[in-house]
């Protein structure tokens, strides 16, 4: 067919339906955000908006924020990660085992006991284990030409089951108080993980918008073809995001141990789908090439809220649930309704 | 003179911007092999995709029988006992032959499905066009040649009065060759009318009762093979009278030493890309300064010759020398890293990040170049660039942020050009530079490519108007189903005698290149 296109800007000839459409896909996520806080705000008498709540808010979102941050990575090349809920188990586990050393197998709740090599040591196993799983299940994505989807649903099933393995006889509880710090601290006001989620979602931002390799992340999802063409090598940066990710799993993994000073076998149970929610909310898309951090870290505040809106109300928790899958299908919904506008 | 089976009265079809067919007529006999012939873009398949019921004419009819017949859906034509079989083949790959061959009419009771009847008819079927082919085995493990097999064998078998066949050969290896011409003979003798659509002369001359020839969406000629010679199709596409769309850049570029030497390149079937062309030892040099035209109809081999010199596809045998340097290409940067750049051929698909800014588009392989402190894209070097180039190709865009997809194809074609450009690279090859993209902004690229070559860059360029190539190219090399046919200066071409190399020509006169090839 030829070409329709002419180097005018076409909104020139757009009517003001066709551009508001693509106005509100472009600011959705924030729009749908304030919304509901306002709506929670009045309906909660502006509980909702005390400094405490919205702190809380903050740090429930952290952790699975962080991991949100490896995802957007992962979806943007139109890949995907089902198994970082596993992931962070299993780095929660060896994190708990390293901090411990012998007293792991001890049930024990005092510090004082702990004969283990302290919480950096911890922390650079657990991400150690989060680079290797993303490494491996990278690899076989990149060589073995097996798709994201059946090697992290594997992976999903074969982390939890090294978890469960790893945990035997139970949780692993029981920090000393700088290992807890992490999860539990406070700078000021603010609590540790919601200071170490925004960080790595500032610095994820910059290397998505201001590097060469955000830019190749970029290209190799919007068309895989063109950036082989291009000379951009599309193995290794596939093979970089899901070691990105398995980087944020594994320190979500510590963070969230610090936090409940436990590791235990189920932890991260669930979260590949708050955190592929998240992501799609905040923007972008699962065809990828389309998106951004800020999106990521809107779309994780999002259902933040929505679930610490439903709590505040005393809604039933299922229906926490329900909500989100619903909301994550609308979104898409209407991204692909956007799309086929855009097209005509 | 018997009957036309099928007639087809002055059809005419218009695109926006095109008249693909002016007023065509075309007329099929019971039982006959009728070959319909034209250049790249005469009007071929859209007069084929008119019968098949995909498009529909603006004008004109067509008759069956000689009753009027309207096609508003493929499946009528189907009904009609109009069977086309293209080259990309419509089977489903992880069926079985069987299942294939009775798609969507399996034979059984109710929701069941009989697969002990599927498969003895299936049989049937098959013993009747000889072929040994097992029916309970998955398409997908059939070769090019049997798929296509398996597809006349559906249309025999859904009582098919007229099989339309589109460039069958192209993918096809000697010994399936003449297994299919067999099987058309045998069709023939059972009344079946055939539509042969083919760029290869000879084949016309073996197996064609009568032609048809199409020329700018107009039926120019046809007859009887046998009355008509080679030379007189070739007249016939070509066209005495073509009129000259491009002028010949004037004065000549003066051409340095060969920078890019590819050596008896071969390329087997891939089995993941089973219709890629087959090269056969293809060699080709270019030189510092000089344009390379690579001349050649659908399937001869241009693109997969460009993407083998490029690292995008693995080849065989052969070697490729950049500065009489050998290379070792294992993948498309190792070509860029060696100072080799290819504009592909389809440019939406394998080249442009339709979601990304013009300039993101404009840097993505020079971003190298762009960086301070090693890792982060200098924006003030980016927008330099772009501005740079904007200025150099005259790039008409309101802004380098705004997304590509809002340009048009020309400056599209212009940011991919100076995408390549950016990375001074030795040799550029372009893969049909000008397609889909209008007269005016054909005409500039063309300035752009000679203003390259000036500067010492050494282009290949494939083109499948040869109009265009004749009007670029310093040198034309021609090839045919894989192999290089023939080559001669620019300057002294003409439409006949490029086509003839490309069309009839059998195997390279290799001392007439090395020969020819110096200018």
């Amino acid at each position: 067919m030829s070409e329709a296109v002419t180097d005018k800007p076409r909104a020139q000839t757009r009517s003001v339906r066709s551009r508001i459409i693509p106005l509100l896909s472009r600011y959705a996520p924030v729009v749908c955000l304030v919304l509901l806080i306002v709506i929670f705000t009045v309906l909660t008498d502006g509980r909702f908006l005390k400094p405490l709540n919205l702190f809380n808010v903050m740090r429930q979102i952290s952790i699975e924020g962080l991991i949100a941050v490896g995802m957007t990575f992962v979806i943007l090349t139109a890949g995907i990660d089902l198994s970082v809920g596993s992931l962070v188990a299993v780095a929660g586990l060896s994190a708990a085992l390293i901090a411990k050393g012998s007293a792991a197998s001890s049930f024990s709740l005092s510090e004082s006991e702990a004969t283990g090599y302290g919480w950096f040591a911890a922390m650079l196993g657990a991400i150690a284990v989060g680079v290797l799983g993303g490494m491996i299940q990278g690899t076989a994505i990149t060589k073995l030409k097996v798709p994201p989807f059946v090697v992290t649903l594997g992976g999903l099933s074969v982390f939890r089951g090294m978890a469960l393995m790893i945990s035997g006889s139970g949780p692993i509880s029981g920090f000393d108080e700088a290992y807890r710090w992490w999860g539990q601290g406070r700078i000021g006001p603010v609590p540790v993980p919601v200071i170490i989620f925004l960080a790595i979602a500032a610095v994820a931002f910059v290397v998505l918008r201001y590097t060469r390799y955000g830019r190749q992340v970029y290209a190799v999802g919007g068309n895989r073809e063109a950036a082989r063409l291009a000379g951009v090598n599309v193995e290794r940066v596939l093979l970089s995001v899901y070691v990105i990710i398995g980087f944020l799993a594994g320190l979500a993994g510590f963070v969230l141990s610090a936090r409940l000073n436990s590791s235990e076998a189920v932890a991260g149970m669930g979260y590949e789908l708050n955190v592929i929610a998240a992501v799609v909310i905040g923007g972008t898309s699962l065809f990828g090439g389309v998106g951004t951090i800020f999106g990521t870290v809107i779309g994780s505040i999002l259902i933040g809220v929505l679930i610490n809106g439903l709590v505040l109300m005393n809604v039933n928790p299922y229906v926490q649930q329900i909500t989100i899958g619903l909301i994550l299908v609308a979104v898409v919904a209407f991204d692909q309704f956007a799309k086929s506008r855009r097209l005509k | 003179m018997s009957e036309p089976l099928l007639r087809m009265e002055h059809i005419t079809k218009r695109f926006p911007g095109v008249l693909a067919l002016d007023d065509v007529s075309l007329e099929i006999l019971p039982g006959e092999t009728h070959g319909l012939l034209g250049e790249n873009g005469a009007g071929k398949s859209t007069l084929l995709k008119i019968l098949s019921g995909a498009y529909r004419p603006d004008a004109g009819s067509i008759m069956l029988g000689g009753k009027p017949l309207e096609l508003k859906t493929p499946l009528d034509a189907q009904k009609h006992g109009i069977v086309t079989i293209y080259q990309e083949f419509n089977l489903i790959p992880t069926m079985t032959v069987a299942e294939n061959m009775f798609l969507g009419r399996e034979p059984g009771k109710g929701a069941f499905v009989s697969w002990s009847r599927m498969r003895d008819e299936t049989e049937k079927v098959l013993q009747h066009l000889n072929l040994d082919l097992d029916p309970m085995m998955p398409v997908s493990d059939l070769s090019v040649g049997e798929q296509q097999m398996v597809e006349i064998a559906r249309a025999l078998s859904r009582d098919s009065r007229i099989i339309v066949m589109d460039e069958p050969t192209a993918a096809l290896t000697e010994r399936e060759v003449e297994g299919l011409f067999r099987i058309v003979a045998d069709l023939k003798a059972r009344g079946l009318s055939i539509i042969y659509v083919t760029h290869r002369l000879h084949e016309v001359e073996q197996i064609c009762d009568r032609v048809t020839v199409l020329r700018d969406g107009k039926r120019v000629g046809g007859g009887n093979v046998g009355e008509l010679k080679i030379d007189d199709f070739v007249k016939m596409m070509v066209g005495r009278s073509s009129t000259q769309l491009f002028t010949r850049l004037g004065g000549h570029r003066t051409t340095g030493p060969i920078v890019m030497k590819a050596q008896g390149i071969s390329r087997d079937r891939d089995p993941t890309n089973p219709h890629a062309t087959l090269l056969k030892d293809v060699s080709i040099e270019v030189r510092a300064g000089e344009i390379l035209g690579l001349a050649g109809l659908m399937g001869a081999g241009r693109t997969e010759l460009a993407r083998a010199i490029f690292g995008a596809d693995p080849f065989k045998r052969g070697s490729i020398e950049i500065d009489g340097k050998p290379l070792i290409l294992r993948s498309p940067v190792d070509a860029i890293r060696n100072g080799i750049g290819l504009v592909p051929e389809d440019r939406k698909q394998q080249a442009l990040f339709l979601d990304l800014a013009v300039r993101h588009n404009l840097a993505i392989s020079s971003l190298k170049d762009l960086t301070w402190g090693r890792w982060f894209v200098s924006d003030r070097a980016e927008t330099a660039l772009v501005e740079r180039f904007r200025k150099a190709l005259d790039i008409r865009m309101a802004s380098a942020d705004i997304q590509i997809a809002d340009l048009s194809g020309g400056n599209q074609q212009k940011v991919v050009l100076a995408r390549w450009l950016a990375l001074k690279p030795k040799v550029l090859i372009v893969d049909e530079p000008t397609r889909g993209i209008d007269i005016a902004a054909k005409a500039e690229v063309h300035q752009q490519l000679d203003m390259m070559a000036r500067a010492g860059i050494a282009i290949v360029a494939i083109s499948s108007e040869l109009p265009e190539v004749m009007a670029i190219s310093d040198r034309i090399v021609t090839m045919r189903e894989g192999r290089v046919t023939g080559s001669m200066p620019g300057d002294r071409a003409t439409e006949e005698s490029l086509m003839h190399l490309m069309a009839i020509e059998q195997t390279a006169p290799g001392a007439a290149i090395a020969g020819e090839g110096r200018i």
